[in-house]
């Protein structure tokens, strides 16, 4: 395995800078939040910079290559080793994670959920960053595996602290349906290696994915299966596929914003990435076998979240939802085990991350302002913010899959390459599955474009008219027009809009904006991104004979 | 005296004693004299220096520990192989040692403001800390007794320490009943070992049993009767029944005491007797241990959910974590026996190091609140963020979750039984797997108690801890940190690849 060892503290720096900035806000009071925020925004901003660079050095020509390569030895007694590397397939998803953690960290500036306490909320954040980016960069199976767990505990906390009514139920389900997924996860690991040690030369056997790459087509069939299996589960619930999805649209629904972003944007690409990265490419007889299986989940899983989407009340449920449907289409793609499939991914995970996460920013202000997500309370957006409204209507065109937009290229090449998967599965069932994930998408549009429908046009609903200023300042205008006595008390939720619709906030549009010109950039040059994928996914699927 | 006699009477050679091997104990022994007279002299108000001669004495017994580590690995046997200082006894001694320290640093406050007899209660807890440092070293059918009886019966004592208390006088008399009850099977299955070998010495017993390949049935008996004894000692489900009311009426560092160090003291004679004695009799203690493990994880991990006590919570939690370290026992004697032992070492260093620093926590908040309940806990994160997220971090190590020591000791276990790669093997690492999710279960609910709920009754007084007390959050909660993220660095000292003196297969 070729690899380029250039600047190879690069990706330890990049995983880690931010526990600097947690240990430094350790010992800083609780009470001087300004200056946490600070702290953590600094913290965020140079960690990225440190990504920028990297990706001003990354060797574009050989983005197949691990590069920033660096492996010491770690846990010797289990031959594990710290082994980080970035390849075509995880540096748009490495970098995608510093973005987020940026831009997520500016929209907390004036948005810290309650019960407040940004000291905490902003360490979590940082913590889970290392945890993200960590399990993007690791090419070890139990290092990829510590950094897969370590984002476990802080969105844990996350949801079930800074939640919704229900962060309790939420954040115990998130953590129990994951805890589960990755304890047969371990498992399928160790097993996978004892495997391989038993066929290899004594002591040579490794944690290492690429030498487990090279070696895991030594297993038998049944091995490999049963392996597979363990892997699946724990990706699988990850993504999360259907029938592992229910624990998704509690734990968006119930995170604050800011988790719900992190979630959508990054978390779930955990589990596709582990699919892409590891399962597929060690045990490629297993991934044949099981390919037809995982495309059919998949399409189950896309026919299933649009449905569940046309039954949502609820706006930040329904784009939940609609995660499980998008997260479909990647599947499908990866289940086809073609280099387009493959490509259309990651494309996918990166779009849906970008589209998915601005929903969930946008459905976040619509909370704060109206003090509810309920889409027939809502209506009129247009009137009342049009910034806001046109913003959300530009993502719902975007999730939809509309040509010229990001969401477009992760969809359209996935269905396509259902049309003829790799050698050996069976042409007719992935057609069956092309056709329906075509209807899915028409159902996606359906879904979105009557959400948009009921939020943003119309009049404003009588309890909110005069409630908004049009101003993106309007902090306080609103008050003499309503004239309201309220207490503010959460029964009253019902009440509890006193004049705060006010439109797109300075903060929002600076944490927004990138979101919104990448969805545009990708969607009008995907080349971008394909150039970098492409390479890297060959290489992955050289195994099945193709590319 | 009597040596110098028996030699003038001809026909005896004194054995030959190293110093240097036996250097802990002696200190031990020497210190536990001192703690007793100088509880004698000294006033009421200078009581306090029992314990600290205590933390002395154990820290004092360290220094041998050390230094017959840095010497050499070169084994040191006394008395024919009876006594044995090896690698594995001198990881096991330095745990002890530690976990005993840790302990007095536990007790300090609460026995001195309990108004508790402290001069005694440091020598019998020295005592049962010298009782586990032979036991490292036994490998001789009346060494492991007397070693485990003089374990056991210092802490049966301790747990009845609040002699006022009924729960208390609960805790120490159903310990003491069961536990007689199970030295009693023990020696019964001890006397049919030494039946069938003719010999008390552990390797004999080995060689004696079953090389054949075909076991009489008292051998079989005798193994099965062994087996329960220590699963009694380390509460393995169903001899487990003690172990709750036990845990929950005893003073909390004595329970902190008997959670970690008395059942490391069982687990350490437990793979004695297997590795030394029982090496060919697999097949009668394989499939035994296997439902020993499944049960212990599963039933203590079911029932711990329910509760609402926090050292009843933690009883169960740590049930359930002994079938975890009975787990990788499942498969000792196939190919991965050498792994299984390393496993059992570290999972018993990590799993010492987490749940003294979770005792230490609960005996923190406990000094505020004065309550058991875990709801005690509510809020425990809006006024005390430190304690909250030291309690965080050893839960999630407790269930497993990296990068905190535990995590490393259950990847262990799962690494030692697939290594084995038996059916016994696989179907304990599903149900590890398993149980390790439910575990979360209560984990999560204290946690979710710190984070997630408000403080009953509002009261946000910040919690003021003792040195000594703060002292021994620092030691559990590094080490903890340490072994989770660089486990290389401890495990180096856990390498073993066999017991000294072990049959080779």
């Amino acid at each position: 395995m070729e690899v380029l060892r250039t600047n190879n503290a690069l990706l330890t720096i990049g995983t880690f800078l931010p526990l600097v900035g947690v240990l430094v806000m350790m010992f800083v009071p609780k009470g001087k939040e300004l200056l946490h925020k600070q702290i953590a925004l600094l913290t965020a901003v140079a960690t990225l910079l440190v990504g920028i660079y990297s990706l001003t050095k990354f060797n574009y020509g050989s983005s197949e290559k691990l590069q920033f390569f660096a492996d010491t030895s770690w846990i010797k007694v289990i031959h594990s080793n710290y082994t980080v590397g970035l390849d075509g397939l995880s540096l748009p998803l490495y970098i995608l994670s510093m973005v987020v953690t940026v831009l997520v960290m500016i929209y907390s500036w004036d948005h810290i959920p309650s019960p407040g306490n940004p000291k905490a909320f902003l360490i979590l954040m940082l913590v889970l960053q290392v945890g993200m980016a960590g399990t993007f960069v690791a090419q070890d199976l139990i290092l990829f595996f510590v950094f897969f767990e370590l984002v476990l505990l802080p969105m844990y906390f996350m949801i079930g602290v800074w939640g919704g009514e229900d962060r309790q139920y939420a954040s115990l389900k998130f953590f129990l349906y994951t805890m589960f997924g990755s304890a047969l996860m371990l498992v399928a690991f160790l097993a996978l290696y004892f495997q391989v040690s038993g066929k290899v030369p004594a002591g040579e056997a490794s944690f290492n994915i690429a030498y487990l790459a090279e070696h895991g087509g030594l297993l038998g069939r049944s091995v490999q299966i049963w392996i597979f299996a363990g892997m699946f589960i724990g990706f699988a619930v990850k993504v999360p596929m259907f029938p592992f999805h229910t624990w998704l649209p509690d734990a968006h629904t119930q995170a604050p914003t800011q988790g719900s972003v992190i979630l959508a944007a990054i978390l779930l690409k955990l589990g596709t990435y582990g699919f892409v990265r590891i399962a597929i490419p060690i045990l490629p007889v297993a991934a044949k076998a099981w390919a037809p299986w995982i495309g059919g989940l998949a399409v189950i899983g896309i026919i299933y979240g649009a449905l569940g989407c046309l039954a949502q009340t609820d706006m930040k449920r329904l784009i939940a939802f609609s995660s499980v449907a998008h997260m479909g289409f990647v599947m499908l793609g990866i289940s086809t085990l073609t280099p387009l499939g493959f490509n259309a991914a990651i494309f996918g995970m990166v779009a849906h991350g970008l589209i998915t996460g601005m929903l969930f920013f946008v459905a976040g202000s619509v909370k704060d302002r109206y003090h509810t997500l309920e889409i027939k309370r809502l209506g009129g957006m247009l009137i009342s913010m049009p910034r806001m409204g046109w913003i959300l209507g530009f993502c719902v065109m975007a999730s939809l899959g509309l040509p010229g937009l990001a969401g477009f290229w992760g969809e359209f090449p996935a269905i396509i390459s259902a049309y003829s998967p790799a050698a050996g599965l069976n042409h007719n069932v992935f057609r069956v599955f092309m056709v329906i994930a075509a209807l899915g998408t028409v159902l996606a549009a359906g879904y979105l474009l009557w959400m948009f429908q009921r939020v943003a046009f119309g009049q404003p609903k009588a309890e909110f008219a005069g409630a908004s200023t049009g101003h993106p300042d309007g902090h306080g205008h609103g008050h003499a027009a309503q004239g309201d006595d309220h207490g503010h008390d959460d029964a009253h939720d019902h009440d509890d809009h006193s004049g705060d619709i006010h439109d797109v906030t300075f903060f929002e549009w600076v944490a927004w904006t990138p979101f919104l010109l990448a969805i545009v950039v990708f969607g009008v040059y995907p080349q971008l991104m394909f150039k970098i994928i492409d390479p890297a996914v060959n290489l992955t699927l050289k195994a099945f004979g193709q590319g | 005296m009597l040596a110098s006699l028996l030699v003038a009477g001809g026909g005896f050679t004194p054995p030959k004693v190293d110093y240097h091997a036996l250097a802990p104990e002696i200190i031990l022994a020497a210190g536990l004299c001192v703690v007793l007279i100088v509880d004698l002299f000294v006033s009421e108000s200078k009581k306090w220096l029992t314990a600290t001669l205590a933390g002395f004495s154990l820290l004092a017994a360290l220094l041998p520990v050390v230094t017959l580590a840095v010497v050499g690995s070169e084994v040191r046997s006394m008395f024919d192989g009876r006594y044995v200082v090896d690698n594995f006894s001198l990881i096991m001694k330095a745990m002890f040692l530690i976990t005993g320290y840790v302990v007095v640093l536990l007790s300090t406050n609460e026995i001195e403001e309990g108004g508790y007899y402290q001069g005694e209660y440091y020598v019998l807890l020295l005592a049962s800390v010298l009782g586990m440092v032979m036991m490292t070293s036994a490998r001789d059918l009346i060494g492991v007794f007397v070693a485990l009886e003089f374990l056991s019966i210092p802490a049966y004592m301790l747990a009845a320490w609040r002699k006022r208390d009924t729960k208390s006088n609960e805790a120490g008399m159903k310990y003491f009943l069961l536990g007689v009850f199970a030295s009693a099977m023990l020696l019964y299955g001890m006397s049919l070992l030494y039946g069938v070998a003719n010999s008390t010495l552990l390797v004999d017993i080995g060689e004696a049993i079953t090389i054949t390949g075909q076991y009489k049935a008292v051998e079989a008996l005798a193994v099965v009767f062994v087996v329960v004894g220590f699963a009694f000692k380390v509460s393995a489900v169903p001899f487990h029944s003690w172990a709750p009311d036990t845990y929950e009426g005893a003073p909390t560092p004595v329970t902190a005491f008997l959670s970690v160090a008395s059942k490391a003291g069982g687990f350490v004679a437990l793979v004695t007797m297997l590795y030394l004695a029982f090496p060919h009799a697999e097949k009668v203690w394989q499939p035994f241990i296997f439902v020993l493990a499944a049960l212990t994880m599963t039933v203590g991990n079911v029932v711990a959910l329910k509760q609402t006590n926090i050292v009843r919570m933690l009883a169960y939690s740590s049930i359930s974590q002994g079938g975890f370290i009975l787990m990788p026992l499942v498969v000792a004697g196939t190919k991965a026996t050498g792994t299984s032992l390393k496993t059992v070492v570290v999972y018993l260093l990590a799993y010492a190091a987490t749940n003294l620093g979770v005792f230490a926590v609960v005996i923190a908040v406990s000094r505020k609140t004065r309550s058991g309940e875990i709801s005690s806990f509510g809020g425990l994160f809006s006024y005390a963020p430190g304690l909250a997220a030291l309690m965080t971090f050893l839960l999630a190590s407790l269930a497993g979750i990296p990068p905190f020591g535990g995590w490393f000791a259950k990847l262990n276990a799962f690494r030692a039984v697939l290594e084995a790669g038996t059916t016994l093997g696989y179907a304990i690492a599903i149900i590890g797997a398993v149980n390790t999710v439910v575990a979360f279960g209560y984990y999560g609910n204290i946690m979710r108690e710190m984070w997630m709920k408000p403080a009953p009754d509002g009261d946000t007084a910040p919690i003021t801890t003792p040195t000594s007390l703060l002292a021994a959050l620092v030691i559990t909660g590094s080490s903890t940190l340490v072994l989770g993220i660089l486990p290389g660095l401890v495990l180096r000292f856990g390498d073993l690849s066999a017991l000294t003196g072990a049959l080779s297969r």
